[in-house]
């Protein structure tokens, strides 16, 4: 008997989600369909604005990864602007985007991702004792590890079950047999949700000190907005308006910085004996999971971490490029400009292009107006033959990609980069799988953990050349120079982009007296979670959970599984949409 | 739920002392604003509690507001959802997913009847039938309504829950709406912020769980506790503002120097928050602190009240709410008279737009 398990909605992810799986007599799922089921406009709210202003709507779009919106906005803005910032402003920005993936990826497997591999029930039949063993074992240099340590921690989940109010963890698939951890693995790995939450509170100030709160840190285009005060020629006497440094001047002060400096030890550590342990020693119980859950087979990444500024594409950390077919062998290109490179395509989703459902269009071009032809609410089903989702299908030359940290490792491992070579060999060695099991569930979890690492560990370099130039007395974080709108050219247009935590993230804005006249945003969640385009091609959520068989078609873990291994930010996905008809002729009079 | 199950209970198993139990309800009361002898009053409270059902529903968000509550330092997400509230349907930290998900809020809702809390973030889309966004199939008004009938209370978490926010700015394609606009029949708490400061957001939980009646609100359904003053009374970059020392760019000597953002577009003298002396993220800091100026993220409709880099356009001498504070400061006043008309010129010649007082702080 085929079925249709509908889970709507995915929770533990940003935003909303909703699946629908048709499995055959087996319980193997034969086609899923992804649709995205909220939907804001604020790309039409943008419409008419400063676009100096334009980061802080665009950050909105998502807080879970606050701040990539924000960057990719002023990086368009200056794109189009042709408006270059100093090199103190770049550094601080490439120290605030890793701080970002550290964190995010950290609370992703703890806090989203790691209750589809740990049963918190089963933690309670853990020995404390042997519990101790075992993270000793794992990890010899994480000090909070002794059987009193893991006692303390099951008697507070103990007792809360025993209180009978299970709150969060109420209606878990707590017993399912897809748990493969034993009972210590489950405590410790519980432990550790339960660390690493009072840990991302703290390695959260790095965002303060240099934009002054988090979530939602503040930007500036053409710089940073915080300026730096310590100077090497001053020595700080005096509270009157010339004291610099200390608590009077700005949270960037000899005392922020060192604080950044710690935050940044502070996440290393907890990446190299906390994260990166436990992602292998929970893999080892799954390696089934380096069998399915690919996807599309096509990556992509639009390259991130400048040394020397964007303008100039070798000085990244992160390379950009298309990965086709599994193909390591050769990268392809990219040209965010192109017109015929990247397009969005509605054909299944609620919107309507003048020229027709099937074209696929550019962002520059990017045409839509809201169009729900799917059932009246409430509903059962979605007509997944039809219109489906608020995410659009994105396309490079015709083609689905998955973007994200599978991609990004990928295409760091075919460029040659040493560090990620030699991560991903010993993460294959330590868990005895062969190369092609990183085209996984599993491979795509576990890249995300490699690239934390990669990431942490490069943040120090960036924080030792901030110090040298300010030791140099260069304190300039901001260039005034294209501030004013009056010194912009009357029409311009700009492609913004960043490696976002969730994948290649791009804003496409065209200015126009000084205004927004159009802007675009194609997300990392729109890449990885849109529906089929005109040829049928599924995207790469749908295309990854064919195959899958489900146990229980009632506790559908294997779907969450792969799901959640992409880390969906769906409020990212359907950020935008152009106007309707009607709201249209209300934003031109502007 | 047993009869042991209460707060002192939990934490003496845990290990918690009752002094260091004394210690965090001073603490509570102390960031409440409250006297000092209320403490022993929310010791009592909090030792008696069992914990009450939470239903948190998520509608036009970006999860931003559930973000900063898990970085809340005091009390901490742990804290609050091991020891003071049920969480009982959370979209983002809950275990299940779909149907068992639906299950945990429909038992809870059956449950708690007439006692449970509910948080709401983000908008409610009511254009074209509330199409906009949809969970299980079903409207976010629809679940909304069925939420708000059986809730003692509702706590609207971040600016588009309690003021419509983005979703509802110019020109609000989706028609959204804040929780106030749909639910006229229940006391309605707002949190504004985009997001709320983390320790505000759990100090006003914790406030209810204690007092179990809603804190002193001002006129916008806020808590006086921490909305009560503007960002500007507070800002310890006030006293550079009363001698006229503006920031004129972002990396000027101004700005090193820590002088005031006034003139670089700061919101703070009409914006009624914490930010400045509950500070963000464990006192890290705040805006303002980081050089950029307040967004003015608090107050309903900051989104289309102009640029968030033109200088308010009229002295805040001139603004309603704390007119009476600026009259008291005499001479500080005519300097910031002129600084005001100063910095609106020169606004005015830059953005060649009109801002009145209305755009700022209706």
């Amino acid at each position: 008997m085929t079925q249709t398990v509908v889970v709507d909605p995915i929770t533990r992810i940003e935003g909303h989600l909703r699946i629908e799986a048709e499995t055959d007599a087996e319980g193997r799922i034969t086609q899923a369909s992804s649709a995205g089921t909220m939907v804001r406009g604020i790309e039409i709210i943008l419409r008419g604005r400063d676009p100096r202003d334009a980061w802080a709507f665009a950050q909105r779009i998502c807080g879970v990864c606050t701040l990539v919106h924000g960057i990719a906005s002023v990086r368009a803005v200056e794109d189009a602007l042709k408006y270059e910032i100093p090199a103190n402003a770049q550094l601080i920005r490439n120290l605030m985007i890793a701080a970002q993936y550290v964190h995010d990826h950290v609370m992703h497997f703890y806090h989203l991702h790691a209750l589809d591999w740990v049963d918190v029930v089963s933690a309670l039949k853990a020995d404390p004792k042997a519990t101790s063993q075992l993270a000793q074992m794992v990890s010899p240099s994480y000090p909070r590890s002794s059987p009193g340590y893991f006692a303390d921690v099951q008697k507070k989940v103990k007792t809360f079950v025993e209180g009978g109010q299970l709150g969060i963890f109420a209606n878990g698939y707590w017993g399912h047999p897809a748990y493969k951890l034993p009972p210590e693995a489950n405590l410790m790995a519980l432990a550790h949700y339960l660390d690493a939450l009072t840990w991302q509170r703290d390695v959260a100030k790095l965002h303060t000190i240099f934009g002054g709160k988090n979530p939602h840190p503040n930007f500036v285009v053409g710089g940073v907005p915080c300026a730096i005060s310590v100077h090497p020629e001053h020595k700080g006497h005096g509270k009157g308006p010339h004291y610099r440094g200390g608590e009077a001047a700005t949270s960037l002060n000899m005392v922020g910085l060192q604080n950044v400096k710690n935050i940044i030890e502070q996440m290393r550590t907890f990446v190299d004996q906390v994260y990166v342990p436990d992602t292998l020693a929970i893999a080892g119980f799954y390696k089934d999971w380096g069998k399915q859950g690919e996807g599309v087979g096509n990556f992509m990444t639009y390259g991130d971490f400048p040394e020397k500024g964007m303008s100039d594409p070798s000085s990244y950390l992160i390379p950009s490029g298309v990965i086709l077919n599994r193909d390591l062998s050769t990268i392809h290109p990219v040209d965010l400009h192109d017109e015929n490179q990247i397009q969005e395509y509605v054909s299944h989703s609620w919107y309507k292009y003048s020229g027709g459902k099937d074209k696929g269009l550019h962002p520059y071009a990017g045409e839509t107006e809201f169009n729900y032809t799917g059932p009246k609410p409430p509903y059962e089903h979605l007509d997944t033959a039809k219109d489906y989702s608020w995410l659009k299908s994105p396309r490079w030359k015709g083609k689905a990609m998955e973007v994200g940290p599978l991609a990004r490792v990928l295409m760091l491992y075919a460029k040659g980069h040493e560090p990620t070579k030699e991560l991903v060999g010993m993460t294959l060695k330590k868990l005895d799988i062969p190369v092609p099991a990183l085209f996984s569930t599993l491979g795509r979890t576990a890249a995300r953990t490699l690239e934390t690492k990669i990431i942490a560990d490069a943040m120090m370099t960036w924080y030792d050349n901030l110090i040298a130039n300010i030791k140099a007395g260069d304190v300039r974080t901001f260039n005034e120079t294209k501030w004013d709108p009056s010194s912009w050219p009357a029409v311009a247009k700009g492609a913004g982009f960043m490696e976002a935590p969730r994948g290649a993230l791009a804003h496409w804005v065209v200015i126009k007296d000084g205004k927004i006249d159009n802007y675009q945003a194609v997300v990392p969640s729109t890449w990885n979670a849109g529906p089929r385009d005109s040829q049928g091609q599924d995207g790469p959520y749908e295309a990854a959970l064919k195959g899958h068989k489900l146990h229980d078609p009632k506790q559908p873990i294997e779907i969450l599984r792969t799901i959640h291994s992409f880390d969906p930010c769906i409020a990212c996905a359907v950020h935008v949409t152009n106007p309707d008809g009607e709201e249209l002729v209300k934003v031109k009079i502007k | 739920m047993k009869d042991h199950d209460t707060l002192e209970h939990r934490l003496t198993q845990q290990g918690i002392s009752r002094r260091s139990f004394l210690k965090f309800c001073t603490a509570m009361a102390s960031l409440m604003a409250l006297p000092p002898g209320t403490a022993p009053a929310i010791a009592a409270a909090l030792a008696q509690a069992k914990r009450p059902s939470v239903i948190w529903l998520s509608f036009q968000e970006c999860t931003g507001c559930t973000e900063s509550l898990t970085r809340s330092h005091s009390p901490t997400l742990e804290s609050l959802i091991f020891d003071m509230i049920s969480l009982d349907y959370h979209h983002t930290l809950q275990a299940a997913s779909g149907f068992a998900a639906e299950k945990s809020r429909e038992d809870a809702m059956k449950d708690f009847y007439g006692k449970y809390l509910l948080l709401v973030d983000g908008s409610i889309p009511t254009k074209d039938n509330g199409i906009y966004s949809t969970i299980a199939g079903r409207t976010n008004l629809d679940l909304l309504q069925e939420a708000a009938k059986g809730a003692a209370a509702i706590v609207a978490v971040g600016s588009c829950a309690a003021f419509g926010g983005l979703p509802m700015a110019k020109p609000n394609p989706t028609g959204a709406a804040p929780v106030s606009d749909l639910i006229k029949d229940k006391p309605i708490i707002n949190i504004s912020g985009c997001p709320p400061i983390p320790s505000v957001i759990t100090g006003v939980l914790a406030h209810y769980l204690t007092f179990g009646e809603l804190p002193a609100l001002d006129e916008l359904g806020r808590p006086k506790a921490f909305y009560g003053e503007t960002i500007h009374d507070r800002c310890y970059r006030r006293p550079f503002y009363d001698q006229g020392k503006f920031a004129k760019t972002f990396d000027d000597e101004g700005a090193r120097n820590g002088w005031c953002l006034y003139e670089l577009g700061c919101k703070g003298p009409t914006t009624h928050n914490a930010c400045a002396t509950t500070k963000w993220n464990g006192g890290a800091g705040f805006p303002i602190e980081a050089g950029h100026g307040c967004l003015g993220c608090s107050e309903p409709n900051f989104w289309d009240a102009g640029s968030f880099y033109t200088p308010l356009a009229a002295p805040t001498s001139n603004i309603g709410a704390i007119a009476g504070a600026a009259a008291l400061a005499g001479a500080a006043a005519a300097v910031a008279l002129s600084a005001a008309d100063r910095a609106k010129k020169k606004s005015l010649q830059q953005t060649h737009e009109k801002l009145t007082v209305k755009d700022i702080s209706n």
